[in-house]
């Protein structure tokens, strides 16, 4: 069993990028191959400390996506570890064919994370969310795709990275999130999907920041009666399918949740896996194909329908036929 | 014989290998493999550091080929050089073959799979920055074409290559004159093209790039200037070596019928008989 945090949970400062950037300068520190390449995007990435004290080991490329990737194969194919950090909407989208080329492709030990992920720019609107950058990465031969539900599973997924000689393209958004972890103390697998709650009439399958409302959901649902599994993928791609098959059979339905567009990501892969080996229901709930309405992430979630009422409400639809 | 007619020779023995796989493949890029020719010739048998035994050597000179398209050239020296088996070649853009219509790092002495233009120099100056972080002495080389020009990555290398100091790099302009539609100037206007690169913090130097002498003297003495990367303009011809190829923009991957591939062998035995 997990470490689930099954209450609410409430009250956590500390941001994913925060605690990548913090267990990023500890092993850095330790391993001069490690660096961290930068577009302009230090600040965004909570990565000045780590430039301040080590500043040979941080690598500036100024506003310019392409050679950001670029530059990054180039110094991974010379026996470099770099991570490179930049938003997610445009290292998924500006850089995506150096990605695909230069990372992917030509198999350089390249790790893309994309920060601000989602819509975490909120207000900004689509220029910078990113909703479509599952889709577009989890396409791609030879590159992996993870998203952490927490600081916790930020830390984690960083160290197991630093020791996984593949390109990993990973996924954070901008503000802190409330844990979904009680503590570290669980063990992390790349590829390996947590089941973060036993239940046996329905699953939800969560990554990233919506682990925290399947969690949450899943708590509600128990006063209702409903007795519900939640699965953290936090590795989109290679996807644990045993576990969506497992959940399949055993709970005969399932909801998927993700700050992604509903065409391509996490439910899109779910249905995937389900429809072609043991067919159940499957409810994508994600962001709608237009633009997405301004907000704070808390209110274009609850706006489109990821949140804990709404989950509720289809999770009681799905299990008593109504 | 001496290192220059050895060179010459090596460039037209290329030539005729290339054309060869290209006309029983039945595809390929020949005019640009035939202006690269030279070019590639001197890196290869006389500039770089690399050893065929031992292709991922920790401190061997780097090469990426920018313009992958002009693959033939490539294979067809890797192959001279021992890093696989000539026979190989025959395998060229066949059922299931490693060699493929670009260069692909599956193969043994290649560095990095290119094909989509504008990728090269971002990735060499990473590989140059990684040389400068380990104080390692190797070189990076780029083969990039002059319609590959156009993308703007190319530019964010420029800039950062400057930027970094990087007079560890060393990027060639296969400066032919023309791409797939017609001349580079009619397509989009590169002129003044050398005074582009000094301005992006470049050492430029002007070379006839199918002059195996004028290679050879002015890649043995980069960098000329400390702290700063070289471009090279080389000015070629595309289709070089075959009259009737050369300067004619359909031949950036036309193959040759068999009327054309006889006559073009038999002008390049000509040239090498001049050469014994």
């Amino acid at each position: 069993m997990t470490n689930a945090v099954l209450k609410s949970a409430k009250g956590n400062k500390i941001a994913n990028r925060q605690a990548i950037s913090e267990v990023l300068l500890d092993l850095a520190k330790e391993n001069k191959d490690i660096l961290v390449v930068t577009s302009d995007s230090r600040g965004s990435a909570s990565l000045v400390e780590f430039g301040k004290q080590l500043p040979s080991q941080i690598v500036e490329v100024g506003i310019a996506e392409q050679n950001l990737v670029g530059i990054a194969s180039g110094l991974a194919a010379s026996g470099k570890k770099p991570f490179v950090a930049s938003p997610a909407c445009f290292l998924s989208m500006r850089s995506i064919e150096q990605i695909k080329v230069d990372v992917a492709y030509s198999n350089t030990n390249v790790k893309l994370i994309g920060i601000s992920g989602g819509v975490s720019y909120g207000a900004l609107g689509m220029s910078h969310h990113s909703l479509q950058d599952l889709a577009v990465t989890r396409a791609i031969p030879g590159l992996d795709v993870m998203m952490p539900a927490d600081r916790h599973e930020a830390k984690k997924m960083i160290e197991a990275l630093v020791k996984y000689d593949r390109p990993v393209y990973l996924r954070i958004g901008r503000n802190p999130v409330e844990d979904s972890y009680v503590s570290e103390n669980y063990e992390f697998h790349i590829g390996k999907a947590v089941t973060m709650k036993e239940g046996t009439d329905i699953t939800i399958i969560a990554s990233g920041e919506t682990v925290r409302i399947a969690l949450d959901s899943a708590v509600a649902l128990q006063q209702e009666g409903i007795d519900c599994r939640v699965i953290n993928m936090h590795t989109i791609k290679p996807l644990d399918k045993e576990s969506i098959l497992k959940a399949a059979e055993e709970t005969g339905r399932i909801i998927t949740i993700e700050e992604h567009s509903i065409y391509g990501g996490l439910g899109s892969a779910v249905a995937e896996v389900v429809s072609q080996s043991h067919p159940v229901p499957v409810k994508i709930l994600g962001l709608p194909d237009e633009p997405a309405i301004a907000g704070k992430t808390a209110e274009v979630f609850e706006y489109y329908g990821l949140s804990v009422d709404n989950v509720k409400k289809i999770a009681i639809q799905m299990v008593r036929g109504l | 014989m001496n290192k220059i007619e050895f060179l010459k020779r090596k460039a037209t023995e290329i030539r005729m290998e290339l054309l060869t796989m290209i006309y029983e493949a039945g595809t390929g890029h020949t005019g640009g493999s035939l202006s690269d020719t030279d070019i590639l010739t001197v890196l290869y048998y006389h500039i770089m550091n690399v050893d065929p035994n031992n292709p991922k050597w920790e401190d061997r000179d780097r090469y990426v080929q920018s313009k992958g398209h002009a693959v033939e050239s490539y294979w067809a020296i890797l192959a001279d050089k021992g890093f696989f088996p000539k026979e190989e070649l025959k395998t060229f853009s066949q059922f299931n073959t490693r060699l493929i219509g670009h260069p692909n790092n599956k193969v043994p002495g290649v560095e990095m799979n290119t094909g989509a233009l504008g990728h090269g120099l971002p990735i060499s100056v990473g590989m140059a920055m990684a040389a400068k972080m380990d104080g390692k002495p190797y070189r990076v080389y780029t083969l990039m074409g002059d319609g590959e020009q156009a993308e703007g990555s190319v530019w964010e290398g420029a800039m950062a290559a400057s930027h970094y100091k990087l007079d560890n790099l060393v990027a060639i302009i296969d400066r032919n004159g023309l791409q797939i539609t017609g001349s580079t100037e009619d397509v989009m206007s590169l002129e003044p093209f050398g005074a582009k690169w000094r301005a992006f913090g470049w050492e430029v130097i002007e070379v006839d790039g199918n002059d195996i002498e004028q290679l050879v003297h002015v890649l043995e003495n980069t960098p000329k200037v400390s702290g700063k990367p070289t471009l090279i303009v080389a000015n070629t011809v595309k289709g070089k070596g075959i009259s009737f190829a050369e300067n004619v923009a359909k031949w950036h991957h036309h193959v040759p019928s068999k009327e054309e591939y006889q006559l073009a062998m038999e002008e390049l035995s000509k040239q090498l008989e001049v050469l014994q």
